[in-house]
């Protein structure tokens, strides 16, 4: 057991791919001689050299354009973005060919390119500093998302994510790197694709991922001060869902309140909602709420405080769901 | 091998004057201008065979025999293409990508290639596809609604059609990017031996793409070796390439930093020794050249295209001289080298490859839509499986009331 930030455990589980697939390399703006504006990659580019540790020209589509050609001749490529916003030049390549690519091929070859993005809102930044795209890559067949929330799930998944022969958008909660916490080095997380229970509860669900698990873990402990037992499912994995362990959460709560940062209009939530009352109608005692952004680009810093899913709405919701 | 042209690492010193193009662009007429000027031609339209201070000796290997070839796979490319037009016509094809005119652009630089080089094309490299033997009914498994790959890239090194224009020239890059890795510490008498180069091909309207560009910086920082092959056949869909550039295509290359040069598309042996030059190149490690081909679309866009709406009889009329099939006939005939026997036996092979073309198109078994959800990922996906076994069950249910129907009939 090593006591790691969430940014220096991806560190080290990029550096234990470099370690162990001489064909993995990585890419994108200012990750090697700089280490990245977050220097998640540094110390990377000094060890392993200009060809594994690549600095791109300042490119998004040519980035993951790049890294599809690398993956079809044999590569392994793990692409930087450097902030959320500025995956969109990039986004016809994801869209359009990385998701598209096994599909087209009937199924002989896909590009097993990992897509790394800092995300998310909260550190009072400026404008596409702070987004959560997650729903668009999620509606894209072809892709998986993965989302970590502390420290030993990231240095785990972005193994698992460069291990996988499909493309992986790795969303990491940007707000969250300096978050530090136990990563056991030695025995692997679970796989991405189960979400967690990461803390039991018997009167209502609470389910999210990346950086507002520890909102939601926040919010259950103050529920908890006024006599409600809150369960925190932390998906990890946002494409695909493990809606079985949701269900199962539901099936035990009754209720279910889904968080993000993304806009709730058209958002992951509303996907879990539609899918738990599919499967969960007749256990559940009050309608899924959702708690997420609002429906408009980013607001400015001043106010994001206003517009993210915080441990009072959080709470709110709690009480809309009781009292229903 | 002593040219200033091919020995020459400045972009500049290979790249055709812009001077001899002053008013290129101003009107489509300059577009159809038919000095060979500024491009590189070893055949002229009347079929007379001339040469290059520099490029001469990159076909002097050419003999009568490997011409004759040359015509025949831009004879039996244009066949190809003129049965899969029928078979659009006719109802069995969703739609067809002509390419008539464009066979000595794509004969004479699929020919530079060797087997180990790989070939992102775009759509319309039919005759490309020839040269790499790519069997050509699997082709049209894209345009009869069978795949959106038609075949397999990996047994031909010629990577699947892509439709979103230039989205495949980044991909050619990062593939050089790999051969690069791959050839690391290989003396330049391996590389040229057994080294690996990458084409990436595209179009004049294409070229205003922004892959196009990001790929041209990434292939120049990194001095990969991958040669970008353009086609310049005059127009995208109903717009002229005045549209796309005021500058011959082939001047952009200065601003990246390696040399750019426009040949003479129809002109088969001109752009096979262009495209050995830029191959070479590139296999040696000295980073990548653009190849403008200029060249004529003779037919439609695509079989849903109509020309007449955009452009003048007058234009087309004044191409159908410089047609690279009938250029090459005029030098193969008038150099002894071939008779109406051989013409003759060209035109028989064609017809004979049309009708297994139509055959095996017409054969193919369809689809299955659980084909498709089992190729969305390489690995298990609790959703692919879910909804899979939905539909399964749903498409049985239909089954079991056509069966449960056909007892009560039977009744």
């Amino acid at each position: 057991m090593t006591t790691m930030t969430i940014a220096k455990a991806i560190t080290a589980g990029l550096r234990r791919v470099l370690e162990q697939n001489p064909k993995s390399l990585l890419i994108g703006e200012d990750i090697g001689r700089l280490g990245g504006v977050y220097r998640v990659t540094e110390g990377l580019q000094a060890d392993f050299g200009e060809d594994r540790v690549v600095d791109s020209p300042l490119a998004e589509s040519g980035i993951i354009g790049t890294s599809i050609g690398l993956a079809i001749r044999g590569y392994s490529p793990i692409a930087e973005i450097q902030f959320d916003g500025f995956v969109f030049p990039g986004f016809n390549q994801i869209t359009t060919q990385l998701a598209k690519m096994r599909a087209r091929s009937e199924g002989r070859f896909g590009a097993p390119v990992v897509i790394r993005i800092p995300y998310g809102g909260g550190i009072g930044s400026i404008e596409h500093h702070s987004e959560s795209p997650e729903a668009l890559f999620a509606h894209t067949a072809g892709l998986r998302i993965m989302a970590p929330s502390n420290a030993h799930d990231a240095y785990w998944m972005i193994q698992e994510a460069a291990a996988s022969q499909d493309p992986v958008i790795f969303f990491e909660p940007k707000r969250r790197y300096w978050l530090k916490g136990e990563v056991d080095t030695e025995n692997p997380a679970s796989p991405a694709a189960s979400a967690q229970v990461v803390r039991p509860g018997t009167d209502a669900t609470i389910v999210t991922y990346g950086p507002l698990v520890p909102v939601a873990l926040a919010a259950a402990e103050a529920a908890a001060e006024d006599g409600r037992s809150v369960e925190v499912v932390d998906l990890r994995s946002v494409s695909p869902i493990d809606f079985d362990a949701i269900v199962a959460s539901v099936e035990k709560t009754g209720r279910l309140v889904v968080t993000h940062e993304a806009p709730t209009f058209g958002g992951i939530g509303g996907e879990i909602a539609a899918r738990v009352s599919e499967r969960a109608f007749l256990s559940m005692e009050a309608p899924a709420i959702r708690v997420g952004g609002f429906h408009m680009p980013y607001p400015v810093s001043k106010v994001e405080d206003q517009y993210l899913p915080d441990i009072d709405k959080l709470l709110d919701a709690l009480d809309r769901s009781f009292a229903y | 091998m002593t040219s200033t042209r091919q020995d020459s690492a400045a972009p500049d010193s290979a790249a055709p004057s812009g001077a001899l193009f002053p008013n290129a662009g101003d009107s489509g007429a300059a577009n159809s201008d038919t000095a060979s000027q500024g491009m590189v031609q070893l055949l002229d339209q009347d079929g007379v065979l001339g040469t290059d201070p520099d490029f001469s000796g990159y076909v002097a290997d050419v003999d009568a025999q490997m011409l004759r070839a040359f015509y025949r796979d831009m004879a039996l490319t244009r066949r190809f293409d003129q049965e899969a037009t029928a078979l659009q016509r006719q109802g069995q094809l969703a739609l067809w990508v002509p390419l008539r005119g464009q066979e000595a652009a794509q004969i004479g630089s699929g020919r530079a290639t060797r087997a180990c080089d790989y070939i992102f094309p775009t759509y319309r490299e039919h005759g490309v596809a020839l040269t790499r033997d790519v069997d050509f009914p699997q082709m049209l498994r894209i345009f009869r609604g069978i795949s959106n790959g038609g075949w397999d890239p990996r047994e031909n090194n010629f990577h699947m059609y892509t439709m979103v224009l230039a989205a495949q020239v980044p991909h050619a890059t990062g593939y050089a990017m790999g051969v690069q890795r791959d050839q690391a510490g290989w003396d330049r008498a391996r590389l040229e031996r057994e080294g690996t180069a990458v084409v990436a091909y595209f179009g004049d309207g294409a070229s205003s793409e922004g892959d196009v560009h990001e790929s041209m910086v990434f292939a120049a920082s990194y001095r990969s070796p991958v040669v970008f092959f353009c086609q310049n056949n005059q127009w995208a869909i109903s717009v002229p390439t005045r549209v796309q550039s005021r500058i011959p295509l082939a001047e952009r290359a200065k601003g990246y930093g390696f040399p750019g040069i426009r040949v003479d598309g129809n002109d088969v042996l001109a752009v096979l020794a262009v495209t050995r030059w830029a191959l070479e190149r590139a296999r040696r490690g000295e980073g990548p050249v653009l190849i403008e081909a200029f060249t004529y679309r003779m037919s439609a866009h695509t079989t849903a295209d109509d020309p007449t709406k955009y452009r003048l009889s007058a234009e087309e009329q004044a191409w159908e001289p410089r047609d690279p099939l009938v250029r090459l006939e005029k030098h193969l005939r008038s150099a002894g080298h071939a008779d109406d026997a051989f013409f003759g036996e060209v035109a028989r092979a064609g017809d004979e490859m049309a009708a297994r073309v139509r055959e095996e198109a017409l054969a193919f078994p369809d689809p299955t839509l659980e084909d498709s959800f089992n190729n969305v990922y390489a690995e298990a996906h609790p959703l692919i499986a879910e909804e899979l076994r939905w539909h399964k069950e749903y498409e049985a249910g239909f089954a079991q009331n056509h069966a449960e129907a056909g007892q009560e009939d039977a009744r």
